[in-house]
């Protein structure tokens, strides 16, 4: 059933052969993820070219988002992953300069049609980013930003229990509830992080992009916000950018490789981190370079 | 603190809520973009009203209205025992002969009000004309000439427009009688308007038609010239000190919290300061340049300072360890290395720190720099008015035409600001580096 | 014209010493230029500064002092009667003396006694300038010689210069705190002598300013009234109109310039405002008295209400325009220290433009804005011209923009413009009100710097 969606929904550049072929992934067996793949994708881009002013920056990248699911943008830096990422809830429109071809569809509609507006897409993708950058308000005022300015809640109670689930589904609750009036800058690198992730689901988006979330963490606050990662897949469709391979390797069902900005390799984390099909893809993952 | 409800969320269909308040949304985002536009709009305005309002009011001055007179340079007024003595010829009865040509001119008029009057429609600077023309040319006397004459100020203001001709006669400072006078001359050709020589090239006066914007240039430049060959060494010499030498500890904060301060100090303390200590203390002669020039030199030594310490700043490090790596010490690498790449940067400082010195006024008037001053100043210490300072003098005066002056005086000022601020641009797009 | 002459000489005594001493060291070095401690022109400058340098210092050193030493001697030499003379008087007196030795015109008759007086300072100014050119020139002169009998190839000449240079850089250094340690110094000196004729318990709590000193000793109310408290509530309504005007227009034109505006946008507007930041405050004050205040006063008049032709109002407008470049460029510089990542991740959670702007940028860069505004306001206390031109004498005790009032830098410029006596209460009254403005301008400056400076910290 998977290998039929996957060929009906990915058409394959002729140009660049064997991008990604389900035929050889014989590793792929798990039941959850069978019954996942069942729905369809989530997010569908179809030859995504980005330009920087006269530069391009991103060339005919094709990938299929699948709901509930964490799918792990890898490459060396610069090559387009977080300009993909932010493609996906039109943060680059904030670019001067940046303009986008190609169709990226979220639940079969165009996000880049002109009736799309940016701030109701922007409710339904959330991000996370590199460096955590909770605002200069408390720790309860952060959390509760989104939902104030969408008018998500409806009294002071609503709010409350708003920012509680959000902050306990980010597995913060328990470290700030003493302090939730206090400053968000004040927390640790990890739990401003969290923070942030916080803050993202307090507006209970359907997808969460995740541009490098862990790259100005220790290795604890790393892990836990792995595992955070992990559970948080059940009710979100998550893209993760992650320069570290291990880290898309742990917390990923599905792993793209870009390199130069074009989209080399796409496939289940396992095959494409045990067994790739394209020889970049190899080099880059023994640490041939990158 | 509140405790936060511990209640699941109950469950919201966000896209929904999100869509529906997109409007209100919008219409605040739109709102507040209007009130940005609306800002800049109105700073614009004022730019836009203050230059309009000046430049409407002085462009006027740059021609005087001038009468066509036949004068009978008679020897008897002027040189009666026929000397041909400089000194005598200097101190004949020109102001007569004017008054008399007028008369001439208008025979009709017989009362004394009225001649009084009629006299008053020429300059004073009329006379004094005459005699540069007879001192340059003793043959003159005895001659019939017909000479261009400047008018009164009042008349000068008429003709150019800055008088409503039909007001009531009460309320403006010229008669009806005078502008009958004014348009026969005009109807006969022998009134227009010439270019103003006058005002760029003599001092202050009390007549608004002969008073001129030279002696203040003059001022102004003598005061910038100490002014710079003070400041300028001795912002350069504090910059090169703070940044590349001097060790971190208190007292070199102590300075730096000091030149922080010092450029954010009211103007007019400054001139408190140079009125205590300059003149008071040290017995300096009031009105001069030099004075005004230690005072603007105390004043923009902070500006002057702050902008060297940044194009210091900007030299990159590897140049000093080049110049280290070639055995220099650091007094070399600073002096022969860093110094003159950093040189553009601090020159540009430099202007617009004099661009400002130009035009301040309130320091100066503490130091006296506000006399009435005829003379063009001569040297350093003779008394003297700036720029700024004649703008304020003449803007106090009552007459109409004083106010055409006093624009006008803006009008010169605000031109050498744009000269030397463009001159500042200029130096920093040619010079600029990327490092 | 002596003094440029001599300028001059001992320019050319140090060119001179220079090329003695760059010679001298290369005739020393035997075995060659080699063997010399520095490069020959490092001895000449030794030599040019031992030349230049202390024959310089007792140049200035005469210039600064030579007036009162020459007043000091002068008086010395004169009567006891008008020795014991009061100040003012005295200086009136010498005044004469010294105007009638260079031949000018004397304010009263000419008493032999005075001719004596005249001639002596005439005699002492002689004296004195041919003392001082001896001193200076023999001082250059000896410099020469001490400078190029020292050269010798072991002698550190660069590090000696370099020491000499050091010197000046550090003494340089210090104009800036001798600058504040002198206002302090002349401020308080003069408010002190001001606080021994009126106490300071009227000067900083009275509500009345009339600063009229008596024409004779004995006339009725001839003390005068030295209340500040009008003067700063006037000076305080025009900062307050003025900041009305420049803060909403700076800021949202800082903000619309730094979040909104295309670049073409912002490089026409952005000169425009520079423009107005360099625009001289006469110009200003020429503006609102010419143009502005006329403007209200008739406009009143339409509504019938009386508007005073000196309105705080008028004055303050103006103000406000010239303080809006300068409130848009600390916000300007303020907004764009906020990093991107607070805006991305505004709009990441869906934020507009203006949410992002209102609620999360505006108060990340509060701390800076306020700094900024405080500096404007210390900016609006101390501006003179613009009140001087545009706001009234008359101290009113009035908190209605639409009256006259005075302010505090009005009062000094009126006081110590025109005819004045050293002395007289009313004169040294400037000086007090010269310390209030200090002080009053100094805190909010060190509140705001000090602010500002955490600010930068922050996001650095």
């Amino acid at each position: 059933m998977f290998r039929e969606n996957m060929e009906a929904d990915v058409t394959f550049d002729s140009d660049d052969a064997g991008r990604f072929d389900p035929d050889t992934d014989d590793a792929y067996s798990s039941t959850e993820e069978m019954a996942v793949v069942e729905s369809p994708p989530k997010i569908i881009s179809r030859g995504v070219d980005v330009f920087y002013g006269d530069t391009q920056a991103l060339f005919g990248v094709d990938i299929d988002i699948r709901p509930n699911e964490v799918t792990a943008l890898i490459g060396p830096s610069g090559c387009g992953k977080s300009t993909f990422l932010r493609c996906l809830n039109r943060m680059n429109d904030i670019i001067d300069g940046c303009s986008v071809r190609g169709s990226i569809t979220l639940d079969g509609r165009d996000i880049y049609a002109k009736s799309v507006d940016t701030v109701h897409l922007r409710a339904r993708v959330g991000m996370v980013f590199q460096k955590p950058n909770p605002f200069p308000k408390s720790v309860y005022d952060n959390v509760a930003y989104g939902p104030k300015i969408h008018g998500l809640a409806t009294d002071k109670d609503d709010l409350d229990a708003i920012v509680h689930s959000s902050l306990e589904r980010a597995g913060l609750l328990d470290e700030v509830k003493d302090r939730l009036h206090e400053p968000g800058t004040g927390l640790s690198g990890g739990q401003q992080q969290r923070l942030c992730i916080a803050r993202a689901i307090a507006v209970e988006p359907e997808v969460i992009l995740m541009d490098e979330p862990c790259s100005a963490l220790d290795p604890i606050a790393t892990s836990k916000i792995e595992d955070l990662i992990d559970e948080m897949r059940n009710n979100y469709t998550i893209v993760i950018v992650t320069h570290n391979m291990q880290q898309a390797a742990r917390v990923s069902q599905r792993t793209a490789f870009f390199h130069l900005g074009k989209m080399i390799e796409y496939g289940h984390t396992d095959t494409i981190f045990t067994n790739p099909n394209e020889v970049r893809t190899r080099d880059y993952i023994t640490g041939r370079f990158g | 603190m509140t405790e936060l409800s511990t209640n699941t969320p109950k469950p919201r269909d966000v896209s929904a809520i999100v869509t529906a308040g997109l409007a209100k949304r919008y219409a605040a985002e739109r709102r507040f973009r209007a009130f940005g536009i609306a800002a800049i709009a109105i700073a614009v305005a004022f730019v836009a009203l203050l230059f309009s309002s000046i430049i409407g009011n002085g462009y006027t001055v740059f021609v005087q209205t001038h009468m066509r007179l036949d004068v009978e340079l008679s020897a008897d007024a002027i040189d009666p025992k026929g000397t041909r003595d400089a000194t005598v010829l200097a101190r004949g009865d020109y102001a007569g002969l004017v008054k008399g040509a007028l008369r001439e001119r208008f025979a009709d008029v017989k009362k004394r009000r009225d001649k009084r009057k009629l006299h008053g429609l020429a300059s004073q600077g009329a006379s004094y004309d005459l005699r540069n023309m007879v001192l340059a040319d003793p043959n003159l006397i005895g001659q019939r000439i017909s000479v261009w004459l400047p008018v009164s100020d009042d008349a000068d203001m008429l003709i150019k427009g800055h008088i409503p001709r039909h007001t009531g006669e009460g309320s403006r400072r010229i008669s009806d009688k005078e502008i009958a006078w004014l348009d026969a001359l005009a109807e006969a050709g022998d009134l227009e308007t010439q270019f103003n020589v006058r005002f760029f090239t003599s001092g202050d006066s009390r007549e608004p038609e002969l008073a001129g914007i030279w002696g203040a240039v003059v001022g102004s430049a003598l005061t910038l010239l100490v002014t710079i060959a003070l400041a300028f060494p001795s912002g350069v010499a504090t910059a090169v000190y703070l940044e590349e030498f001097a060790p971190r500890n208190r007292w070199t904060d102590l300075i730096e919290v000091n030149i922080n301060n010092l450029a954010a100090v009211p103007s007019i303390v400054f001139g408190l300061l140079g009125l205590a200590v300059f003149l008071n203390f040290f017995g300096m002669p009031r009105s001069a340049p030099v004075v005004g020039g230690f005072v603007l030199a105390i004043m923009t030594l902070p500006t002057i300072i702050i902008a060297g310490r940044v194009a210091l700043t900007s030299v990159p490090p590897s140049v000093r360890e080049a110049a280290y790596g070639l055995g220099a010490s650091p007094v070399q690498a600073v002096f022969h290395h860093v110094l003159p790449l950093a040189m553009p940067g601090m020159l540009t400082g430099a202007i617009i720190g004099m661009a400002r010195a130009l035009g301040e006024t309130a320091p100066l008037l503490m130091i006296g720099m506000v006399a009435f001053i005829v003379d063009i100043p001569g040297s350093f210490t003779d008394p003297s008015t700036v720029l700024p300072v004649q703008v304020y003098l003449w803007a106090d005066s009552p007459e109409r035409a004083f106010m055409e002056k006093t624009s006008a005086a803006i009008m010169v000022l605000l031109a050498f600001l744009i000269v030397m601020n463009g001159a500042a641009v200029y130096l920093r797009k040619k010079f600029e580096v990327r490092w | 014209m002596q003094l440029t002459i001599l300028l001059a000489t001992l320019l050319i005594l140090t060119v001179i010493g220079f090329h003695m001493g760059r010679s001298r060291a290369v005739s020393t070095a035997v075995s060659g230029i080699g063997h010399l401690n520095s490069l020959p022109s490092y001895y000449g400058i030794y030599v040019a500064v031992w030349c230049g340098v202390p024959a310089g210092v007792v140049l200035i050193l005469w210039l600064l002092f030579e007036p009162q030493v020459v007043e000091t001697l002068v008086v010395a030499g004169l009567p006891e009667a008008a020795r014991t003379l009061p100040e003012n008087k005295l200086d009136l007196l010498l005044n004469d003396i010294r105007n009638l030795a260079v031949g000018n015109i004397v304010s009263r008759d000419v008493d032999p006694e005075m001719q004596r007086a005249a001639d002596h300072y005439a005699s002492i100014r002689r004296m004195g300038g041919a003392a001082m050119i001896g001193v200076v020139l023999a001082l250059a002169v000896a410099g020469i010689g001490f400078g190029r009998k020292a050269i010798s190839p072991e002698l550190r000449a660069r590090t000696r210069i370099e020491n000499v240079l050091m010197v000046f850089l550090i003494g340089c250094s210090t104009i800036a705190i001798l600058t504040t340690v002198g206002i302090v110094l002349s401020l308080l000196f003069e408010s002190l002598r001001f606080f021994q004729l009126v106490s300071p318990v009227e000067f900083l709590f009275g509500l009345e300013w009339s600063p009229q000193t008596a024409l004779r000793e004995d006339q009725v109310g001839s003390s005068g009234l030295f209340g500040s408290v009008p003067l700063l509530a006037g000076t305080a309504l025009i900062s307050f109109i003025a900041m009305c005007v420049a803060v909403p227009v700076g800021l949202l034109s800082a903000i619309y310039m730094s979040e909104y505006a295309a670049s073409k946008v912002r490089s026409a507007v952005k000169p425009l405002l520079e423009i107005l930041a360099g625009i001289p405050t006469v110009v200003y004050g020429f503006f609102a008295a010419l143009t502005v205040a006329p403007f209200f006063r008739e406009s009143g008049n339409l509504f019938g209400i009386g508007i005073s032709s000196e309105s705080a109002l008028a004055g303050g407008l103006v103000m406000g325009i010239m303080i809006i470049p300068f409130v848009s460029s600390i916000s300007d510089d303020v907004i764009s220290a906020v990093p991107q990542s607070l805006r991305e991740g505004s709009l990441g959670l869906g934020a507009t433009k203006s949410e992002t702007i209102r609620r999360v940028i505006l108060p990340a860069a509060l701390p800076g804005i306020v700094g900024g505004i405080l500096l404007a306001v210390s900016r609006a206390i101390g501006e003179t011209m613009i009140v001087v031109m545009a706001a009234g004498l008359a101290a009113n005790l009035t908190a209605n923009p639409l009256e006259a009032v005075t302010t505090v830098t009005v009062q000094i410029v009126t006081l110590l413009v025109g005819d004045q006596e050293f002395d007289s209460a009313k004169t040294l009254a400037a000086f007090a009100l010269g310390l209030v403005l200090f002080f009053i301008t100094l805190i909010l400056n060190v509140a705001a710097l000090s602010v500002v400076k955490k600010y930068r910290e922050q996001y650095e």
